[in-house]
């Protein structure tokens, strides 16, 4: 399929995307269906950035520290720039979405929402999440929405190093010691029940077949991204059933209220406030 | 690292330590840099790897009480940004500890000292920081002060520690401009948002004061410091260069220093201040602070908690190495 229209460069950041939607000079408005669709993912990475910023100062080590604050401050990125254009459709701003919004309007997968859990809980879910936004930012990057491609495109490069870091860590872990091997496949069991609803139906990208990439074909790329990993690793699959997900749908784990308590507390008690 | 001679009577290993001071001496008179391989007295050694382990422990301890608030921060924006400031100062923790390990002393032996108690930390960081408003003030005061503090050590005539300095310096300086931006933005807002700011300026101000160390006549490390040109100027020199840097900015903030004594001095060309209570700096100095209990523990339980993430990555290299070493 031939190249859709890009966007300039400048429309990647995040606040290259505000000037882009906002203001006099405005120059992008995110139609109403495609907005709905960015909305689910710009949910799934607000809610992992908000998790991930929970590790800084607490990691195992100083290295981690760095590294899971940059992964956590990339992740928060990708989800200002698709908040920021959802928003653009119904003149919301990023933080209109993200602090206004009660628990049934939010429409991220269940996953994200899953407790950090330990280090090697984390790290499963990173190594999924992980292996998952790369598969989508790939096809995502070929969306005939310009500025999705755009975010797509900046997103892609960055979640590959996050996949590299999951990685090396799943197989460290997994093969270090005795402990570590027994907390990774605890991890794995916990987080692997989760994996099916990034692959379910998603009736916002459904409504929208050319702007979006469709979740069942995000399985195949996925699985040859993870599968290698968990074998490097010693690890299988684990054989617990999926659990039934819809959060797209706005169906959530009881994870989420208290993190979206916690994340809102300030903002809602002074609305209308300019921070 | 190069070994400390024991010493010596013999006469011609005496000489030859003379003339190795005296080298060392001229250096730091020419302003030179003393790099890792040069001789060095056993004292600069120590004086140093004081300093700059003391340096990256503020810096890890004082993640704390802006991580406390990322999940917390009121914009995407400031959590954004609260983020990637917390992140340079593992970075930071992270060159110093590097800089320190090329005096010989590694960051293990540097983290045992800081987990037992044995080494200090900026005592800045045993105050607590209940508001977002923290947030401004410690970026404007706390950063500010560090800024007045840092920058001359730029010069430092230890290599490895000046050089990273100025990496860090470039970055304080981003820390202090979004401190004052939070302040400005919550002294243009609301009421409620005004007085959280001025509240926490209040708490704020005579500690950060208090950053620079006592009074030049009670400091005992300060004067062979700055012979060994590690420190450049005095802690009243450098109190007095912040106060004068933050009066006009408090001015633009429309916010009031907590300091009825504050007032321009125009014989001295200075701010006069008041009297700083140093009966509460030796207090939290010496573990009475609000919060010195709450820092170390929560330091001392991330590491102790991560040891068994630590002890899998040396057994995965141990294995690796090993199997690296049978194929070949």
């Amino acid at each position: 399929m031939p190249n859709p229209p890009q966007p300039s460069s400048a429309v990647l950041t995040p606040e290259a995307i505000a000037a882009s939607v906002t203001g006099q000079d405005a120059t992008v408005r995110a139609a109403d269906d495609v907005a709905r669709y960015a909305l689910g993912l710009g949910d799934d990475a607000l809610v992992l950035a908000q998790r991930l910023g929970s590790w800084i100062a607490s990691a195992p080590e100083l290295e981690e520290d760095v590294a899971l604050g940059n992964i956590a401050l990339d992740t928060l990125g990708h989800a200002r720039s698709l908040l920021t254009y959802a928003g653009s459709a119904w003149d919301q701003t990023e933080d209109d979405l993200a602090y206004f919004r009660d628990e049934a309007d939010f429409r991220c997968r269940q996953i994200f929402e899953r407790p950090n859990g330990d280090f090697a809980c984390t790290i499963v879910r990173q190594l999924v999440v992980s292996a998952y936004f790369t598969a989508l930012y790939r096809g995502l990057a070929e969306s005939t929405d310009a500025t999705l491609a755009a975010i797509a495109a900046k997103a892609v490069k960055e979640v590959a190093y996050h996949l590299d870091h999951a990685s090396l860590w799943t197989v460290r872990l997994a093969l270090g010691t005795e402990e570590s091997r027994r907390r990774t496949l605890t991890g794995l069991e916990a987080v692997w029940p989760f994996v099916d609803e990034l692959f379910a139906a998603d009736p916002a990208a459904d409504a929208v077949p050319d702007a979006a990439v469709a979740p069942a074909g995000l399985r195949e790329p996925f699985d040859a991204l993870v599968l290698p990993v968990l074998a490097r690793a010693e690890l299988e699959v684990p054989a617990a059933p999926a659990l039934r997900g819809g959060g797209r749908l706005g169906v959530h784990s009881e994870a989420l209220g208290p993190l979206l308590a916690e994340m809102q507390v300030l903002a809602r008690r002074h609305p209308g406030a300019v921070w | 690292m190069p070994a400390e001679d024991p010493p010596t009577a013999d006469p011609a290993a005496a000489a030859a330590e003379a003339a190795r001071l005296a080298a060392f001496d001229a250096l730091i008179a020419d302003d030179k840099r003393i790099e890792p391989t040069d001789w060095m007295p056993p004292a600069y050694r120590k004086a140093l790897v004081r300093q700059m382990s003391q340096h990256a422990h503020s810096e890890i301890i004082g993640m704390q009480p802006e991580g406390n608030w990322i999940t917390r921060a009121p914009s995407l924006k400031r959590k954004a940004i609260l983020m990637a400031k917390v992140q340079d100062e593992a970075g930071h923790g992270l060159y110093l500890y590097s800089a320190a390990e090329t005096l010989g002393t590694t960051r293990d032996e540097m983290l045992d000292a800081l987990h037992s108690g044995k080494a200090k930390y900026s005592s800045i960081f045993n105050y607590l920081a209940p508001s977002w408003a923290d947030m401004g003030s410690i970026g404007w005061l706390v950063d500010g002060a560090a800024i007045a503090n840092q920058v001359p050590l730029c010069r430092a005539s230890y290599g490895p520690y000046g050089r990273a300095m100025v990496r860090i310096c470039k970055e304080e300086s981003f820390h202090q401009r979004q401190g004052f931006e939070i302040l400005l933005a919550l002294m243009n807002g609301t009421d409620e948002q005004r007085a959280m700011a001025q509240e926490s300026v209040n708490r704020w101000y005579a500690p950060a004061l208090m950053m620079f160390g006592p009074p030049d006549a009670e400091s005992p490390n300060s004067r062979q410091s700055m012979a060994w040109k590690i420190k450049r100027f005095s802690n009243d020199e450098l109190r007095q260069r912040f106060v004068d840097m933050i009066v006009p900015q408090a001015e633009i903030l429309g916010i009031t220093l907590p300091d009825p004594d504050l007032r321009w001095n125009s014989e001295r060309g200075h701010h006069d201040f008041g009297e700083l209570d140093w009966a509460e700096f030796q207090d939290v100095l010496h573990g009475n602070g609000q919060a010195n209990s709450l820092r170390l523990a929560k330091r001392r339980a991330a590491h102790a908690e991560g040891e068994w993430v630590r002890e899998a990555a040396r057994a995965y290299a141990e294995r690796t190495a090993t199997s690296e070493r049978m194929a070949s």
